[in-house]
C-alpha cells in the first residue's frame, strides 16, 4: 500500500476576465468585485484530486487542502474548491495583506503552508489570471526549500518520485524530483471537472479554517503595501482598441488586404 | 552611476537579439556586466564587449543545466554580490521569470516582470491586465530585478574602454541540494521562420483553418513572418502548443498580427491585443475579433488568404 498524501492546492480569487478589469485606488490594485476562482487554478485542483484518488481518495486518508489568500470574497473560491472535491479549505484573510506584491504574497502563503504542518505536495496554477507574473510558485519553492517542478504539462507520481513534462521555448524537458515538492501545472495537464450536485451538498459539511496573520506568525509590516518590494507608481488605461475598417469579401478582399498593408508600409 | 548585470543563459553560437536588447538597456543605465551560464564562444564574447560590458561572470560549476531554475538563481545571486550590481536584467521567458523570482527572495529584491522599458532612474514600464493598462513600477529595494520583453528597445552598441575581465563565481555548495533534476531534453526542430515572440509579423490560424495550416504558413512566409495559433488549433493537434498565442500561450506584440479563422476569445486577445496593427479574416461578421481589428475581412479564409499571398508575391516581384 502506498503512503497517503497531504496536498495543499493554492487557489486564487481573481476578477472575472469576461468583464472589463480595472485598477483602482492609491496602490493601483485590481478591483475585485465580480471575482471567481482563477480558471488556471482549476487545473491544479484537478491534478491534486487525481493524485489523491489514485491512492484511494479522502476515504483512504488522503487530504487535498484548498488554500486561498485574499479578502472576504475569496472564501467563495475556497467553497468552490470544496464543491469540486477538495477535502478541506483554508482562507488566509487579513486587512494588512491588501496590496501585497509577489514577494509579500509568497511570504504569507509560505507561512500559511508551514502552519499546516508537513505536506507532501504544494500544487499551484501556472499564473494568476490577474497578476500573470508566475512568480509566486518559484518564490514559494525557494522559501519552503522544496524542489521546484513548474509549468508541468504532464505529471506522474510513483512512490515518492515525481516526473513531469515541462514544455519550454522550443524544447520539452522531463523533470524529476522527490516528495515533498512544489508543482505548478499548465492548462495542458488535464480537463478540470465541474462541481456536481453531490459535491455541492458534500461541501457544506467540509471544514474551512480562517487564518489571520497572527495565526501564522507574520507581522503586518512584512506584507501588504508596506511589505511589498515593488510599488506601482502610475497606471493609465490604454485607449480601448477601436474597430477599424470592416469589409465583406466580394472576390477581391485578398487584394484589398494587400492594398491596406502597402498603405500602412507593412509589406 | 547605476550598475546593471545582465543574465544570459546559454548564449549559444551567436548572441540573440533579445540578449542584445538587455545589454542595450543595461548600458543606458550606466556601467554594465554580464553573468552567463554555459559556453562562451569568441563571437559572443566580442559582441558582449561591443555592448560595453566591463566584466563577464561565469559559474564555477558546469552542471547547472542539469537542474531546473534553482541553482541558476543561486549562481546569479552570487554574481550579483560579486559585481555589486543594483539592477539585474533577465529575459522574460518562463525560465527567466522564475530565476528572477528566486533571486528576488534570496536578495530581498523587488522583481518586476513583463517590462517594456526602463528609465534612467530605474522606473520600469509594463502593460498589465492583458494590455488594458500601462503602468510604471519601481523596486523599493537596494537591488531591482527586471525581466524584459523582446522588441522593447532598439539595439545599440556602446563599447567601453578596454576588454571585459572574466571572473569565475563560486556556485554555492548547496545550490542543487533541493533542485528538481532535468532527466531528458527534447529540442524541437527549428522551423526556419522568425521566433514567434520576436517576429515583426505574425500570421495566426484558428479552428477555422480546419486542420490545414498551409494557407497561413504561405502568407507568413510571403511576409517573412512567424506562424501562430489559437488554443482550439493547438488542442486539435494541427500545430504544436509552442505556437499558441494567448493567456496560456505566448504573448506577442508585432507590428502586424493577422488573425485567420479565429473568433477572438478573451484568452486569445490577452496574447495579441498590444500588436500595432491587427488584421482579421473571419467568415462570421459577429466574431469579437472584429471589435479590435484595424482591418477586418468578412469572408472565407480559403479564398482570401491565398489571394493575398499571390498578390504579395506579385508585388514583391
Ligand atoms: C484557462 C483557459 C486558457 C485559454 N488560453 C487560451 C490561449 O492562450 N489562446 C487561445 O487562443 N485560446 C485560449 N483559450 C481558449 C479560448 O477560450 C477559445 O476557446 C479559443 O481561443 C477559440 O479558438 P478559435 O478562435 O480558433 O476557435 P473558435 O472560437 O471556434 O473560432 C473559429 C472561428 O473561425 C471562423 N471560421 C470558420 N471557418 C472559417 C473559414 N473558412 N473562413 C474564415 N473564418 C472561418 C468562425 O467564424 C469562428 O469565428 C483558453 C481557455 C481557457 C479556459
Ligand atoms: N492570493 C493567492 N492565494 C492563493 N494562491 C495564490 C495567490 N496568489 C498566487 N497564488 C498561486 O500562485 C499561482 C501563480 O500566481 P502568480 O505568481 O500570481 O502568477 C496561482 O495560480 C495560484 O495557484
Amino acid at each position: 500500500m502506498e503512503e497517503t498524501l497531504k496536498i495543499v492546492v493554492l487557489v486564487k480569487h481573481v476578477p472575472d476576465a469576461q468583464f472589463d478589469r480595472h485598477l483602482t485606488g492609491q496602490g493601483n490594485t485590481v478591483d475585485r468585485d465580480e471575482s471567481i476562482l482563477s480558471e488556471l487554478d482549476e487545473y491544479a485542483l484537478e491534478a491534486a484530486l487525481q493524485l489523491s484518488e489514485a491512492r484511494g481518495g479522502a476515504k483512504a486518508g488522503n487530504e487535498v487542502i484548498a488554500l486561498s489568500m485574499g479578502p472576504a470574497g475569496a472564501v467563495n473560491s475556497v467553497k468552490k474548491s470544496l464543491q469540486i472535491g477538495a477535502s478541506s479549505g483554508v482562507h488566509l484573510n487579513d486587512d494588512a495583506l491588501a496590496g501585497s506584491d509577489a514577494a509579500a504574497t509568497s511570504l504569507a502563503l509560505a507561512a500559511a503552508i508551514r502552519y499546516l504542518g508537513p505536506v507532501d505536495l504544494v500544487l499551484t496554477g501556472m499564473a494568476s489570471t490577474d497578476g500573470e507574473t508566475s512568480l509566486v510558485p518559484a518564490q514559494l519553492a525557494e522559501r519552503l526549500g522544496l524542489p521546484q517542478v513548474t509549468f508541468a504539462s504532464a505529471l506522474e507520481l510513483n512512490g515518492t518520485t515525481l516526473t513531469a513534462r515541462r514544455d519550454g521555448d522550443g524544447r520539452s524537458d522531463t523533470v524529476e524530483a522527490s516528495l515533498p515538492a512544489l508543482v505548478s501545472v499548465t492548462d495542458q495537464i488535464n480537463e478540470p471537472r465541474y462541481p456536481n450536485f453531490k459535491g455541492i451538498l458534500a461541501a457544506k459539511k467540509k471544514k474551512i479554517t480562517t487564518l489571520a496573520l497572527s495565526d501564522i506568525g507574520v507581522d503586518a509590516g512584512q506584507v501588504g503595501a508596506a511589505g511589498s518590494l515593488t510599488a506601482v507608481e502610475t497606471a493609465a488605461a490604454r485607449p480601448p482598441r477601436t474597430a477599424g475598417t470592416i469589409i465583406t469579401d466580394e472576390g477581391d478582399a485578398g487584394i484589398k488586404l494587400v492594398d491596406f498593408l502597402a498603405a500602412q508600409k507593412l509589406l | 552611476m547605476a550598475k546593471a548585470l545582465v543574465f544570459i543563459d546559454n548564449p549559444g553560437g551567436a548572441l540573440k537579439k533579445s540578449s542584445r536588447e538587455l545589454l542595450t538597456i543595461a548600458r543606458s543605465l550606466g556601467e554594465s556586466a554580464v553573468a552567463f551560464n554555459g559556453e562562451l564562444h569568441d563571437g559572443v564574447a566580442a559582441a558582449i564587449a561591443a555592448h560595453g560590458a566591463t566584466a563577464v561572470y561565469r559559474p564555477s560549476a558546469a552542471d547547472l543545466d542539469d537542474y531546473l531554475v534553482a541553482p541558476k538563481a543561486a549562481y546569479l545571486a552570487a554574481a550579483v554580490a560579486a559585481s555589486g550590481a543594483d539592477t539585474v536584467l533577465l529575459e522574460n521567458s518562463s525560465d527567466g521569470k522564475e530565476i528572477a523570482a528566486r533571486l528576488g527572495v534570496k536578495l530581498n529584491a523587488g522583481v518586476i516582470t513583463d517590462v517594456v522599458g526602463v528609465d534612467a532612474d530605474g522606473t520600469a514600464h509594463k502593460s498589465v491586465l492583458a494590455g488594458a493598462y500601462t503602468t510604471t513600477a519601481k523596486a523599493r529595494t537596494a537591488v531591482a530585478v527586471l525581466t524584459v520583453k523582446p522588441n522593447s528597445v532598439d539595439v545599440a552598441e556602446t563599447p567601453a574602454a578596454g576588454t571585459p575581465e572574466t571572473i569565475i563565481v563560486e556556485v554555492p555548495a548547496d545550490a542543487t541540494a533541493t533542485a528538481a533534476r532535468i532527466t531528458a531534453r527534447n529540442e524541437r526542430p527549428a522551423s526556419g521562420r522568425p521566433e514567434l515572440t520576436e517576429a515583426r509579423v505574425v500570421v495566426a490560424g484558428g479552428r477555422g483553418v480546419d486542420g490545414d495550416f498551409g494557407p497561413v504558413e504561405e502568407l507568413a512566409d510571403a511576409l517573412g513572418g512567424a506562424v501562430g495559433a489559437s488554443r482550439a488549433a493547438t488542442d486539435a493537434g494541427w500545430i504544436g502548443h509552442d505556437f499558441q498565442v494567448g493567456q496560456t500561450g505566448k504573448t506577442v506584440s508585432p507590428q502586424l498580427y493577422i488573425s485567420v479563422g479565429i473568433s477572438g476569445a478573451i484568452q486569445q486577445k490577452a496574447g495579441m491585443q498590444t500588436s500595432k496593427v491587427i488584421v482579421a479574416i473571419n467568415k462570421d461578421a459577429e466574431s469579437p475579433v472584429f471589435e479590435i481589428a484595424d482591418f477586418g475581412i468578412i469572408g472565407d479564409l480559403f479564398k482570401v488568404v491565398p489571394q493575398a499571398t499571390e498578390e504579395i508575391k506579385k508585388r514583391k516581384g
